[in-house]
Formats: C-alpha cells, sequence, structure tokens
C-alpha cells in the first residue's frame, strides 16, 4: 500500500514536471508563419519535413503543420480545394506537376520567380523539373525531388539462386518468368490496382516505341500515336505479363507486393523509387539484396515526377517568409536529407550523391544521361504528364484491359475514345 | 394580453425554423446547386458559365459510367430481391414460436449493426482466394477448390451482393417480424377452422397482408443501394480494374480526384432522380392512404 503511493506521488510529481517543461517549451512566437499543407505523414517522410520546419525556424519563420494523411494526396487535395474555396488558402500545398499548372492555371498562385534568379534555379534544374515549375514564364512551384517511375526491383538472392539475371528487354522477361515459374516462384509481385497497372503500360510503351513515342502519346496526346499498331503492341506486352503475376492480385497495396519480393515470395517487382523506402524498413539493402535496374525495355529512359510546393498569393511579411520557405526547400543540405530519406533523388543537381545508396546514384546518372538524350519524360501516373482527368481516363482503360478478356486492339480504340472524351 | 396568445401561437414557428432552415440550405440548396453545377462547364472549381446539357452527354458516352450503371442494376436488383425473399424467410420461421426466439432475432439483426466498411473489410478476408475460404479449403485438403469470385471481373459484382445481402438481411427480417406480429390472428383461426393449407395461409392471406411491410423494406432498400459506396470501397475498392464501380463511387472519383466537378454533378443528378423514382410514387401512395 505505501509503495503504491508512493508511485502515484512519483506520478504526480512526474506529471506536474512534465507539464512544467511543456509551458516552458511553448513555441517561441514568430514575427511570421507559414502553413503548410503536405502528405509526408509517415515515420520517415514526417522526420524529413521536420529538418525543414527547423531550417526555417533559424531564420524566425514559424512552421504551421496542416498535414492531411492518405490516399497518396486525394485526401489532402480534397481539404486543400475546400479551403481554397472558402477563401482561405494556405501558404503553401505539395503538389504534382500537372497538378501546379492546373492550379497556376486558376490564378491563385504567386511568383517566385525573385528566389529563383538570387539561387540560380534554372541553372540547377533538370529542364523538364523547370519547365514543370513554371507557369507562364514565372515561377509558381519549387521543386523537392524527383522520383523515378520506371525501376525494375528484383529479389537477389532469387536470381542467384537460379543463375539468372534482372531482364533488360519484356523478352528476357518472358523466358526469365517462365523459368520462376517452374520452379514455383511468383515472377511478378503487381498490386491489381488501376495505377498501378498503368505504371506497367508506361514501361511497355517506352520499351515498344522508345521515349519519343511515349512522348508523342501522353505528353502530346497525338491522336495518331494513340491510335497505332505500337499502341497495340504495348498492350499486347502488358496482356502477357498477366500470366506472370499470382491471382491474389487484384486489389493488392503496393507495399504489401514490394513486401512479396522482400521476403523471397515473388522475384520482382515493377514500382518507382519509393519502394526503396520499404527495402530499408525490411533492413535489407537496395543494390545488394534487392537489385534495381530500369524497367525492361526502357533503359535511357527516366519516366520521372516530382513534389512540388506551390505557393499561394501572398503580400507584405507573409510574402517573405513564403521566399524563405521557397529558398530553403532548393537549398542542397535540405535537399540531400530529404531524399535519402524519401528514396527519391534531389530536384538540385547541385547537391552531390556521395552520401546516398548504389541505386540513387545510378538514378542520378542515369537522369544526366537522359537529359542529353531528351529522354526525360514525365510519368503519366504521378502526374508528370496530363490533368487528373485524362490521367483517369487512361486508368479506366488500362484497369478495364488488365482485368478482361479485350483484345490489346479493342483497348487502344478505346484509349483514343477516352482520351478524346476527356480533352473535350 | 394578445401579444402573448400570439407569441404561443408563432411558437411552433420558432421552434421549427432552426431545423427547417438546416434543411433547407444544407439539403434542398445543395440540391439545387449541384443541379445548376451540372449544366455548367466547372472543373476544379465551380463555375458559372452554362454549357446546358452537355456534361449530360459526356456522362452517358463515358464507359465507366456504364459499367457502374450496369453493375447498379445487378447489385440494386439481386440486393433488395435476394434481402427481401431471405428476410421474409427468416421472419416466417421466427414466427413459428420458436425457443429463444430472443436470441436468434438479436443475432440475425446484428449485422446491420456493423459499417458497411467492417462488412466490407470482413467479406474482403474470407473471399480473398490467397487468406480466406479457398485458402481454408486447401489447407483441408481439398487443392483443386477454387473460390475467385473476389478477383474475377464477371463476377466481382456479386461478392458485394452477397455481402450487402448478409447485411440487410436481418433488418429485412425485423420489419416483416413487426408485419407478421400484427396479422390479425381471428382471421388466421378462421382460415384454419375452413381448413386452409399453411401454404395457402401464407400466400393468400398473411404475405398480401404484408403489403406495407413490402413498401418499406423496398424503400429501404432501394435507398441503400443506391447510396452504397463504402461497401464497394472496402470489399473491391471498384476493381478488380473497374468491373465493380458503382454510381456513388463514379460520383466520387470525377468530383473530387479527377477534378471534373460539373460531370460528378451530373451523375449525382442521375442517381437523386432514380431515388425520386423509387420514393415518390411511395409517398404518393401513402399519401393517398391517408386521405383516404
Amino acid at each position: 500500500m505505501k509503495q503504491l503511493k508512493q508511485l502515484l506521488v512519483g506520478k504526480v510529481q512526474l506529471a506536474v514536471a512534465v507539464a512544467t517543461l511543456t509551458v516552458g517549451m511553448a513555441a517561441p512566437s514568430f514575427a511570421e508563419d507559414v502553413e503548410v499543407m503536405h502528405w509526408w505523414t509517415s515515420g520517415g517522410e514526417a522526420e524529413a519535413i521536420s529538418v525543414l520546419k527547423k531550417a526555417l525556424e533559424g531564420e524566425g519563420v514559424g512552421w504551421k503543420d496542416a498535414a492531411v494523411a492518405g490516399g497518396g494526396g486525394a485526401a489532402a487535395m480534397t481539404a486543400l480545394k475546400a479551403r481554397v474555396t472558402s477563401g482561405n488558402p494556405p501558404t503553401a500545398a505539395q503538389i504534382g506537376l500537372m497538378g501546379l499548372q492546373e492550379w497556376a492555371g486558376e490564378g491563385l498562385l504567386g511568383d517566385l520567380s525573385a528566389t529563383a534568379e538570387k539561387q540560380s534555379w534554372v541553372k540547377d534544374l533538370p529542364p523538364a523539373v523547370m519547365e514543370g515549375a513554371k507557369y507562364e514564364g514565372k515561377f509558381v512551384g519549387v521543386p523537392f525531388n524527383i522520383h523515378r517511375a520506371n525501376w525494375l526491383w528484383s529479389n537477389a538472392k532469387i536470381f542467384a539462386d537460379n543463375g539468372l539475371t534482372p531482364p533488360t528487354t519484356w523478352d528476357e522477361f518472358f523466358a526469365v518468368g517462365d523459368k520462376l515459374k517452374g520452379k514455383g516462384i511468383i515472377p511478378l509481385a503487381l498490386g491489381g490496382e488501376p495505377w498501378q497497372e498503368t505504371i506497367l503500360l508506361e514501361d511497355t510503351i517506352t520499351a515498344v516505341g522508345g521515349s519519343d513515342f511515349y512522348r508523342k502519346a501522353f505528353l502530346e496526346l497525338d491522336m495518331g500515336a494513340l491510335g497505332s499498331e505500337q499502341m497495340v503492341k504495348a498492350f499486347e506486352t502488358l496482356g502477357k505479363i498477366r500470366d506472370y503475376i499470382d491471382p491474389g492480385a487484384p486489389g493488392r497495396a503496393w507495399n504489401d507486393a514490394t513486401s512479396m519480393v522482400l521476403t523471397g515470395k515473388a522475384a520482382m517487382q515493377l514500382m518507382g523509387d519509393w519502394a526503396k523506402g520499404e527495402i530499408v524498413k525490411a533492413k535489407l539493402v537496395p543494390g545488394k539484396d534487392i537489385l534495381c535496374t530500369p524497367a525492361p525495355g526502357t533503359a535511357g529512359a527516366y519516366h520521372f515526377n516530382v513534389d512540388y510546393f506551390m505557393m499561394f498569393k501572398a503580400e507584405g511579411s507573409h510574402l517573405d517568409a513564403q521566399m524563405k520557405l521557397a529558398a530553403a526547400i532548393m537549398d542542397p543540405s535540405f535537399q540531400e536529407t530529404f531524399n535519402m530519406v524519401k528514396g527519391s533523388i534531389p530536384a538540385n543537381t547541385a547537391v552531390k550523391g556521395d552520401k546516398f545508396d548504389v541505386c540513387a546514384q545510378q538514378a542520378m546518372k542515369d537522369i544526366q544521361e537522359s537529359v542529353a538524350k531528351n529522354a526525360l519524360i514525365g510519368a503519366l501516373q504521378g502526374g508528370a504528364a496530363q490533368s487528373a482527368r485524362i490521367q483517369g481516363a487512361v486508368q479506366d482503360v488500362v484497369a478495364n484491359f488488365f482485368s478482361s478478356s479485350q483484345s490489346a486492339k479493342d483497348a487502344v480504340a478505346a484509349l483514343v475514345k477516352a482520351v478524346a472524351d476527356a480533352k473535350s | 394580453m394578445s401579444i402573448a396568445k400570439r407569441l404561443r401561437g408563432s411558437l411552433p414557428l420558432f421552434v421549427m425554423a432552426p431545423s427547417l432552415t438546416l434543411i433547407g440550405v444544407g439539403v434542398y440548396g445543395f440540391i439545387a446547386t449541384t443541379f445548376v453545377l451540372s449544366l455548367t462547364s466547372s472543373r476544379m472549381f465551380p463555375k458559372f458559365d452554362f454549357v446546358g446539357f452537355d456534361q449530360y452527354v459526356r456522362l452517358f458516352s463515358n464507359d465507366r459510367w456504364h459499367i457502374a450503371v450496369h453493375n447498379m442494376v445487378i447489385f440494386g436488383g439481386l440486393y433488395i430481391v435476394l434481402g427481401t425473399l431471405l428476410g421474409l424467410l427468416l421472419a416466417i420461421f421466427i414466427d413459428q414460436r420458436i425457443r429463444a426466439e430472443g436470441f436468434f432475432r438479436t443475432v440475425y439483426l446484428y449485422p446491420m449493426a456493423l459499417s458497411f466498411v467492417v462488412t466490407g473489410v470482413i467479406w474482403q478476408w474470407m473471399l480473398n482466394p490467397s487468406l480466406g475460404i479457398e485458402k481454408l479449403l486447401h489447407d483441408w485438403g481439398f487443392v483443386e477448390a477454387k473460390f475467385r469470385w473476389l478477383v474475377d471481373p464477371e463476377w466481382a459484382i456479386y461478392t458485394v451482393v452477397i455481402a450487402g445481402v448478409w447485411q440487410v438481411t436481418g433488418f429485412v427480417m425485423a420489419i416483416f417480424l413487426a408485419g407478421l406480429r400484427g396479422v390479425d390472428t381471428e382471421i388466421l383461426k378462421a382460415a384454419r377452422v375452413d381448413g386452409a393449407s399453411p401454404w395457402k395461409t401464407y400466400t393468400r392471406i398473411i404475405i398480401p397482408a404484408l403489403r406495407p411491410a413490402f413498401m418499406t423494406v423496398l424503400v429501404v432498400e432501394g435507398n441503400l443501394a443506391i447510396k452504397s459506396y463504402d461497401l464497394v470501397i472496402a470489399l473491391t475498392k471498384g476493381g478488380p480494374g473497374i468491373s465493380t464501380e458503382l454510381p456513388s463511387t463514379f460520383m466520387y472519383s470525377t468530383t473530387f480526384n479527377r477534378n471534373d466537378l460539373a460531370l460528378g454533378a451530373s451523375s449525382a443528378v442521375i442517381m437523386l432522380m432514380t431515388v425520386a423514382a423509387i420514393v415518390i410514387p411511395y409517398l404518393y401512395m401513402e399519401l393517398k392512404d391517408d386521405k383516404r
């Protein structure tokens, strides 16, 4: 009894101490706050973003977090639209490339050109990423990172045990797949959700017609390219992939598919570099335990997508704080810290890659090569090629084709119709 | 004195005013707004440039919408028919003066207490070939057993029916049970005296007497079917592919994820008209009965 009493007293004292401490640590008030909406809420990402918060506080700018978790940003976008409609936008919000252009088109965003000039963004950003940050010649967004969507992740042990190497073409992929199937291993881990299936189509399109064909089809929406024989071939390849996945695929989340590769249940996954987060979490080494190679037939091409912060129009001291936020995001040491956690590579090419893992270093090399060859192309699924409306229309066609017995030819006809509808 | 009297006279109005205002703005106001939006070309934000019925034309040339409507017919039809039949059957069985009736009633009614999301997740686990029933059968030694409706685009919509019917049947049972208890026992006695078989008693006397219960059941089920969103999201996320898309999931993703506000609004208006087509005849009949 006495012990219990002591324990209780101890607890109360502790509580009081904690309370005092909290009061003592109450956030110092800043002359100006920035309110930031994003969906980086998972452990590592939240940590990465808190680095930015500290950097800003060092410059006397307070950070008000308006994170909305979940749904790959869909929930955050809904919340953001509601806030903007009611005339109360945050200072900045996370957004993809085409989304940034759409929001800028609504005339809601401020001009960051002054900061861009001071920091030489034009020199430091890859051209496609820089163009994406601009609307009508003015900088309206600031990029954090560059993701690559066309990666093939392979379980090194499975490949070594069976004397195989990760495939570099689709023919090789199917040959490797047949061998793995013979051994009772699922060749490809796939989450059968529309967006994941669309990533596969991006890969087969580049493999069939190269980055020029991809550009014509998905960036320029050339109806001839969308309805071409090459597109039929890309869909045929996509259809063939269905023989190399397991029946549990429909509806599976992407990270569950990744963990199938990590645990050796499946041999490969076609997924963007965000899969690296899962690899690291499982205490495996990207590039060693899990090999990273470009998706079959897409070596040399770089399907990218970017996370930007768009900045809503601001005035006076709030504008100053906004500019400080933009500058802090482009700061090389922040981009290094942030991207090492995020799995992507820095948007700012002034960052040296020596601290990054092998896969990121290869990505940094590949992106320069792709810029030289004009093969740095926006990933449709990452929102870096088309508006959400057109992206969704393509997704419907791909999902319908992938899960039904529709012929590749009919799928292409449906694609042309759906894109034409969505464009109107 | 007259002021107090007048105040007392308008008191009901005072009491009703807040809820009337809320419903007027929150329900009818927004229905009107949605209809107006469906006549514009709004994309990300509302924009009031009228384009007539263009969005409806776009809607009905959209393949995904066709799939959604087609699924609605299958799901709604089976959900209502099976839910009603099974519910009626359960009610009749429970009405046979069985032991522990209260216990069974509660057991059957419980699924209705679950949210659709929970129902969806439970059935998703059970129907998933690598987790649920198929795996269980494999573990028991029936290695050839196949039960893959959930991942088969042709059949996935029927899994939604299974989960939905499982949930609604108990509720339907409760309504019918109340109806059965309301049937005049004198008539039943008379029927027995006349030597009517139980089958005849049910088909000729009891079930016709349940007409009001049938109306309630059909209207409630019709509403639930057209509104159902969370069930599909939790069970199939509209997949495999887009094979279990329903008008409600179409409306949400078009409006909020694909920045096609006007198209989403037009699909919402079509959904509302479908509900109205069910509810208005019901209301009409009810009101007519009142007058009588």
